[in-house]
């Protein structure tokens, strides 16, 4: 008796104890809310800064969804997890950010805290934004606040047990979130560092280019190494890319202006909203991110700059002959797609010359599925690249033949696996996406 | 020799399965109604219906139309008796010189078989790939709008029609 009092007493002061370690951890306190600033109370200049560094963070393409109002919120963002919804990062005082003093958006940005305490989740990609300096939260902050206030509830997340216990981020952050962390590499050059400060900060790339774990937090030891986003395989951009020319810091710098490549290819999905967003980002800072991200791609081997020649040189040596229409894939192939992708026009103006297409190297089909059954649509006043969408004129096992075909006569990598299920996904997704 | 259904009556057709649908449609039946614009898919006054969507025939090889029912301008309607979306066009005067107006036909009565009730957004961007230079934007609007209200009241007499018996 007094043995099981004493075995129970143990257990009661360990719960205790675990509870007040856990509250320790978890717990945080909320900041003050302010009465919401006057616009005209922030500096013009830091506001204009604070515009920038929202394009080069792409805040908009999830804190605003399609046809709706800036930075309301209300996006749904799948994840492993559970459907989670963005916020309103407007100042609006009741349902967005007007009432956060800077000091509570600096702790959102850098510790994944909301101003009343409760822990963010990591949709919000503050493993990233822990990295953003003082004086750029400054201007964020100064940016936002200055938006117009739109009144938009928060949506209810839509995560299963245990997953909507926020308690558990805290645990997450523990094991995942390293603020300050990021220096500087004083053996590189200035260029390079703020390329480094903007792709592992606020231009997050890792978060959509970085596998996850099955924690949901990006796989240090395997950066850049190619995830599925959104419906979309997002490149590999370290030494695994399937690029048949490497990529190097002027095509990097050239596809982040343009949104299109002649060695490469065209950006399209969520990385089409990435290139818009940093349209409006000075050349200096989109030099950096380039120079940057060509030494994670590395210096390609012998081999591989040895292919890369041999297929630059066989793609401006003008359009091969049409191959021999000996299979479906090829005869859709010769009436659909070699009239603009060997034109010998080069992009935007012509279609990319397919031996060097990404999406036809790639490991994953994905993105060739989602392109071919959507096409890609006309960026707005520019001059882009345009391409029908072919999901009204072929059914699936045309795709899958046209695919398979593709990837046999314009890749070396060997032939993918599951093609079939692949186009059916896609197509299935792609009516919500159209919606 | 492959079979193509067009408008309801098949056609013996003694061409490469690569051949575009609209070189058949203008080159060997005569039908002359979808346009020749850019070859590319980029413009959309090729525009046919295929089983109830609207194609590009430009880029639509034959290979791609096996058992499949092909619908183009002349099947909707004649200039005697023209269909809903034909008659709107005349008394919208949507046509200016008329190049890129059998593609847009079609491509707003696919959009209103599938849905009669489509909203100016709807038609707007499922009309988006088609180009007009002659700038008649807004009466192809207008005509589409009148179409739907020309088969609204055709459904609705039909439905009276069926109602009475």
């Amino acid at each position: 008796m007094k043995k099981s009092r004493a075995i129970g007493g143990i257990l009661i002061v360990l719960l205790l104890g675990g509870a007040g370690a856990a509250f320790a951890v978890a717990w945080r306190p909320a900041i003050a809310a302010i009465e919401s600033p006057e616009p005209q109370s922030f500096d013009a200049d830091l506001v204009k800064r604070g515009r920038v560094l929202a394009a080069i963070g792409n805040c908009s393409s999830c804190h605003t969804v399609r046809d709706g109002k800036d930075f309301a919120g209300g996006l749904a963002v799948p994840t492993p997890f559970g459907t989670v919804f963005s916020s309103n990062i407007t100042p609006d005082a009741e349902t967005g950010i007007g009432r956060w003093s800077e000091e509570a958006f600096r702790r959102a940005m850098r510790f994944g805290v909301d101003r009343e305490g409760r822990h963010l989740y990591p949709t919000f990609p503050y493993d990233h934004f822990t990295n953003v300096s003082y004086e750029d939260d400054r201007a964020l902050y100064a940016f936002l606040m200055t938006r117009e206030p739109v009144h938009a509830s928060q949506h209810a997340n839509q995560l299963s047990f245990p997953f909507n216990q926020r308690v558990l981020i805290a645990g997450w952050k523990l094991l995942f979130l390293r603020p300050n962390t990021y220096h500087p590499d004083p053996t590189k050059s200035a260029e390079w560092n703020r390329g480094a400060y903007l792709v592992e900060g606020l231009a997050h790339c890792g978060a959509c280019h970085t596998p996850r774990n099955a924690l949901g937090a990006e796989r240090a030891n395997a950066a850049f190494a190619g995830a599925d986003v959104e419906n979309w395989q997002a490149y590999a951009l370290n030494t695994q890319s399937a690029s048949p020319v490497p990529w190097d810091k002027e095509a990097l710098y050239a596809y982040l202006r343009d949104g299109f490549h002649p060695d490469h290819g065209t950006a399209r999905g969520p990385m089409a909203e990435v290139v818009s967003s940093l349209s409006s980002v000075p050349s200096s800072d989109v030099h950096a991110i380039a120079t940057y991200m060509a030494d994670i791609s590395g210096t390609p081997t012998p081999d591989r700059q040895r292919q890369a020649e041999t297929a630059l040189s066989q793609a401006k040596s003008g359009p091969t002959a049409a191959p021999e229409a000996d299979s479906k894939g090829a005869t859709i192939y010769a009436a659909a797609c070699a009239s603009c992708h060997e034109s010998g026009r080069s992009l935007p103006y012509g279609g990319v010359n397919l031996g060097l297409s990404s999406a036809i190297s790639s490991s994953d089909p994905r993105n060739l599925a989602n392109i071919v059954l959507a096409g890609v649509r006309p960026v707005e006043g520019e001059r882009s690249p345009i391409m029908p969408g072919f999901a009204a004129s072929m059914n699936d096992d045309q795709i899958v033949a046209l695919l398979k075909f593709l990837r046999q006569h314009f890749s070396k990598e060997p032939a993918w696996s599951g093609v079939e299920k692949t186009v059916e996904e896609a197509r299935r997704t792609q009516t919500v996406v159209l919606k | 020799m492959v079979t193509l259904k067009v408008n309801g009556r098949d056609h013996q057709i003694d061409a490469e399965p690569d051949t575009p649908l609209l070189y058949v449609l203008r080159d060997e039946l005569e039908l002359n109604a979808a346009k020749f614009g850019c070859g590319l898919g980029q413009c959309g006054a090729c525009t046919v219906i295929v089983d109830g969507k609207a194609v590009l025939s430009c880029v639509m090889p034959l290979v791609l139309l096996e058992s499949k029912q092909v619908t183009t301008l002349e099947g909707l309607g004649s200039i005697s008796e023209p269909a809903p979306i034909q008659r709107a066009f005349m008394e919208e005067q949507a046509a200016q010189c008329g190049y890129c107006i059998a593609g847009m036909m079609m491509r707003a009565q696919a959009l209103l078989q599938r849905d009669p009730k489509a909203t100016d957004e709807q038609i707007r961007t499922e009309l988006a790939p088609h180009l007009c230079r002659c700038g008649t934007h807004m009466r192809i609007l207008r005509a589409i709008r009148r179409a739907a209200r020309l088969m609204d009241a055709a459904a609705l007499s039909n439905d009276r029609e069926g109602s009475a018996q």
